[in-house]
């Protein structure tokens, strides 16, 4: 559908306000180096006050960068205002017009581009179509629930189809089940529309869910610029370890390239480039544990609960409270507090830091 | 960390829409050449004379007995005024949202009493007053056989003042009672708490900075009024009378300049302290909805005195307004009660009271479309668009609430009588109509601003943001967007700027030409000669005319107004 994928590109890109309280400037995003491929579906992560809205408003041409340059396919496109990018964004807050109704708002983008009256109908119920809100078209934006006028908001910028689109957590305002669904609609449509995506979010699972990359963000600096299994399984620090699901830290030593001492023990683990000798972090993912009554690693049990899915344990190792959870508990020793327990690790679970 | 890139890279993007360039720097010239220029004008006056910069004319003036009395009169009645505005107004604000209201009678004379500042022009109970207590007023000198009492001066003054702007004290204080949680109430209660302790230690604290709030804008409005005083005051001269008497009876226009800088600096200190503190502080404390309903008090002892005192004040100034009206329909007043239409008659066929209705009303009609858009488009520039003269433009048109007519009539007259400074550029504007329609722009622009601002910041940022992002230039987004969702607002400050306007008469008394009659100025001459019958039929046809500009505006909002779908819609 659309007429050509766009990719962007980041050169070296900062953002500096002014903090209203001490009146000193800060990075709000500090030298943002990187390239989004045409046609896929990119995520900025963070928590809040990353710098990943500003980023994505520095994009749409909201907010212009203090330094370097960023470009649209290979147009550099600091100077364009908002309205001559070829972006489109879907808000947070939907940001639907709300004297107009569904088809109007919809044709809005085709009209300012001086379409003819039939084409603006043929593409307007088409979109509403894909987005699934066929026959909708008079209805007041105020008649729709949240995910329907998200529908609305999504159609109104693929209808344009632009460049890149671009979404500023747009399922924030749903409920959970409702952002579960939606989720796995907007990868569907993007997929199916075939356009380049950047989205805004500071929840790790919708980001895992949609993202061909992960681009995770922490007060201003990228972190990290990968896959979402690689940000899980290999993350460059303790920052994305942690921001990326669970994780306990263990202190360690490097003694191979593919064993690291806890505790006293040998255990095998993937060090990345770390040298030999080196202090070290290693990741410890809450499922990456397996509990036995001997084993490598020894603690005492200081919290278990049953989840249903899991049983949940406090385990301290050393000074180290480790929070592990076992699945499949039915047919598992379930260990009490104050009970003594064992650590055991598969291999290739382990990732040194 | 050098910022230098967004500015320009801004900058750049400015530059790009140049439509929005284009407004904004008509509208820096505007505000420049028809609220800055005239009041440096006042302080070239009065301080440069031939010979370089001198204090003498402050001299001369600070020696002129009469006009140190009027200083301390201005202030006193001022003073008095703002107490008991602020007084009568919070006693009003709580009885309505504290105290439960029986009778559809009262709530419809709360509604009344809140409008009346809306569509009254600014010295009816002047009028009224003088009929009612008069040495021939009804009450005076037919209930009670007082023959020789006299309402002109400080007590006449206050009195009149005070009915006039209490309303407007009301209402401020109205939203901010209703903002206030009703359970902080209930836990000091709970607590045991008698109710008066609770609206001493509770309330009171609560609202203060409100309370000091309402006190200094009925000061502003009080030492800025011209009307009453030329009115009532009899030989009790405030500043506002003072210069217009020095300008047009002693001819001293550096003198009047020297002295509208003094009034100018005490509305302006005023102004500052009232928006740059009191205003932040009133609302700091006070953010958000009430929780939930408040319980109202139903306790006799309090709701009957209560009620009674605030209906015998609401029907008191509700019966100073029908005075008018009766003024214009007896024989003459005080003497004879024969009802005529003689005074209407006259109006008309002796008074060219068709050309004074007919000016007043095109002027106005002319000024208020004007004054409803410039004030929408300021307003969207400064709470949506961000770029460097936008504190200008928001601070000048700000400042012209703080300049009483009075002093914006000298300005204009040094400065535009003469040309743009003394050159002839723009002097055949001084004497037109024009003149006088750019004045009512810029007496009413600061109120249709003020409304404009709020009801935008309620507007999320962002959908404007997505029509720009979908393609709309400024304007685009100005006219498809912002305009339609302000439509409630633009209406009412279309109505009120023309309310506004063809009530006004303290600036335009001092730059009107005799081939303009305007229906206030006439009702000013009348009433200062004694011929109030003639005075009361003028006053009421303008009455009527304003609330049924009122009444038009409630209609249009009923009909085309949009803010309830939008506020609906989350």
């Amino acid at each position: 559908m659309a007429k050509e994928k766009k990719g962007v590109r980041l050169e070296h890109i900062s953002k500096i306000y002014k903090d209203p309280k001490t009146g000193k400037d800060f990075y709000a995003v500090k030298d943002a180096h990187l390239e989004i491929e045409p046609g896929s579906f990119v995520t900025l992560l963070g928590p809040s006050g990353c710098g990943k809205t500003t980023t994505l408003r520095m994009i749409a041409g909201f907010e212009s960068p203090d330094e370097g340059e960023i470009y649209l396919g290979n147009e550099p496109i600091n100077a364009l205002t908002p309205n001559k990018r070829d972006t489109a964004m879907v808000f947070q807050s939907y940001a639907l017009l709300p004297h107009y109704n569904i088809f109007d708002n919809v044709a809005y983008g085709l009209k300012l581009r001086k379409m003819d009256k039939e084409t603006i109908k043929r593409k307007v119920t088409d979109i509403l179509g894909l987005v699934g809100l066929e026959g909708m078209e008079n209805r007041m934006t105020n008649q729709l629930s949240g995910g329907q006028q998200q529908r609305v908001a999504l159609a109104r910028a693929l209808v344009i189809e632009p460049g890149v689109l671009l979404f500023d957590e747009p399922l924030s305002n749903l409920d959970a089940k409702l952002r579960v669904s939606m989720r796995t609609e907007i990868r569907r449509i993007q997929q199916e529309a075939g356009i380049t995506a950047i989205y805004v979010t500071h929840d790790q699972s919708e980001a895992m869910a949609i993202s061909d990359k992960v681009i995770i963000m922490n007060r201003g600096n990228v972190e990290q610029i990968s896959t979402p299994q690689e940000a899980y399984y290999y993350p460059n620090n303790k920052f994305v370890a942690d921001f990326i699901g669970e994780a306990n830290f263990l202190k360690g030593k490097v003694k191979a390239q593919d064993k690291v001492e806890i505790a006293g023990s040998d255990i095998s683990c993937a060090t990345g480039s770390l040298a030999v000798g080196a202090e070290c972090d290693v990741v410890l993912r809450p499922e990456g544990a397996i509990l036995g009554d001997n084993g490598v690693i020894k603690g005492s049990v200081k919290y278990s609960c049953f989840m249903g899915a899991y049983q949940d344990y406090h385990i301290l190792v050393g000074d180290t409270l480790l929070k592990i959870q076992e699945y499949n508990p039915k047919n598992k020793k379930i260990y009490n507090v104050g009970d003594e327990v064992f650590l055991n690790f598969e291999d290739n679970t382990l990732y040194a830091l | 960390m050098a910022k230098s890139q967004s500015a320009s890279l801004d900058r750049k993007k400015l530059m790009a829409d140049p439509i929005m360039v284009t407004t904004i720097a008509l509208l820096i010239v505007f505000l420049t050449v028809f609220i800055l220029y005239p009041l440096a004008i006042l302080l070239v006056d009065s301080f440069v004379s031939e010979t370089g910069f001198t204090l003498d004319t402050f001299k001369r003036v600070l020696a002129l007995p009469n006009f140190r009395r009027a200083i301390t009169n201005t202030l006193k009645v001022g003073f008095l005024v703002g107490i008991a505005s602020a007084l009568i107004g919070l006693l009003f604000a709580y009885v309505e949202v504290y105290v439960k209201l029986r009778t559809r009678f009262m709530e419809g004379l709360f509604r009344v009493v809140s409008m009346l500042p809306v569509v009254s022009p600014p010295f009816v109970l002047s009028l009224s007053m003088i009929m009612l207590f008069g040495k021939a007023g009804i009450i005076t000198r037919f209930l009670l056989k007082i023959y020789d009492n006299s309402v002109y001066g400080f007590w006449g003054i206050a009195i009149v003042q005070t009915l006039t702007f209490f309303p407007v004290c009301y209402m401020m204080l109205k939203g901010l009672l209703k903002n206030i949680d009703p359970s902080l109430e209930e836990a000091a209660r709970d607590m045991g708490a008698s109710r008066f302790k609770v609206f001493n230690t509770v309330t009171l604290p609560l609202i203060l900075p409100g309370l000091g709030n309402a006190f200094l804008v009925t000061f502003i409005e009080s030492i800025a009024d011209f009307a009453n005083p030329m009115i009532i005051g009899g030989s009790y001269d405030t500043l506002a009378t003072t210069i217009y008497l020095q300008i047009t009876g002693a001819y001293d226009k550096q003198g009047a300049a020297a002295m509208a800088v003094v009034l100018l600096g005490i509305t302006l200190l005023m102004f500052v302290v009232q928006k740059y503190y009191l205003e932040a502080k009133s609302t700091a404390t006070l953010s958000g909805k009430a929780s939930r309903e408040r319980m109202l008090i139903t306790d006799k002892s309090v709701t009957i005195p209560l009620t009674i005192l605030c209906s015998a004040l609401a029907i008191f100034v509700i019966l100073m307004y029908i005075c008018v009206p009766f003024g214009a329909m007896f024989r003459t007043w005080g003497y004879d009660f024969h009802l005529t239409f003689k005074w209407f008659g006259q109006v008309f066929k002796k008074y060219k009271g068709f050309k004074a209705f007919k000016d007043s009303f095109i002027l106005s009609l002319i000024s208020a479309p004007i004054t409803a858009l410039l004030s929408m488009i300021i307003s969207y520039l400064v709470v949506k668009r961000k770029f460097k003269a936008k504190g200008f433009i928001e601070a000048v048109s700000m400042l012209a609430m703080a300049v009483p007519g009075t002093v914006l009539g000298i300005g204009y007259i040094r400065g535009f009588s003469g040309g743009l400074f003394g050159s002839g550029i723009l002097q055949g504007l001084y004497g037109t109509g024009a003149i006088l329609v750019i004045v009512f722009i810029v007496r009413s622009l600061p109120t249709g601003t003020r409304s404009g601002i709020s009801a935008l910041r309620q507007i999320d940022k962002s959908i404007e943001e997505s029509a720009y992002d979908m393609g709309a230039d400024s304007f685009k987004v100005f006219m498809t967007v912002t305009l339609p969702l302000i439509k409630d607002s633009f209406l009412s400050g279309f109505v009120t700027s023309f309310v506004r306007s063809i009530t006004a008469i303290s600036a335009i008394i001092l730059l009107v030409t005799p081939s303009y009659l305007l229906i206030t100025v006439q009702i000013n001459e009348f009433a200062e000669k004694g011929a109030y019958g003639i005075a009361c039929a003028f006053a009421s046809i303008l009455i009527l005319i304003t609330y049924g500009a009122v009444l038009i505006m409630n209609l249009l909002m009923k009909y085309f107004g949009t803010s309830r779908r939008v506020q609906t819609n989350d």
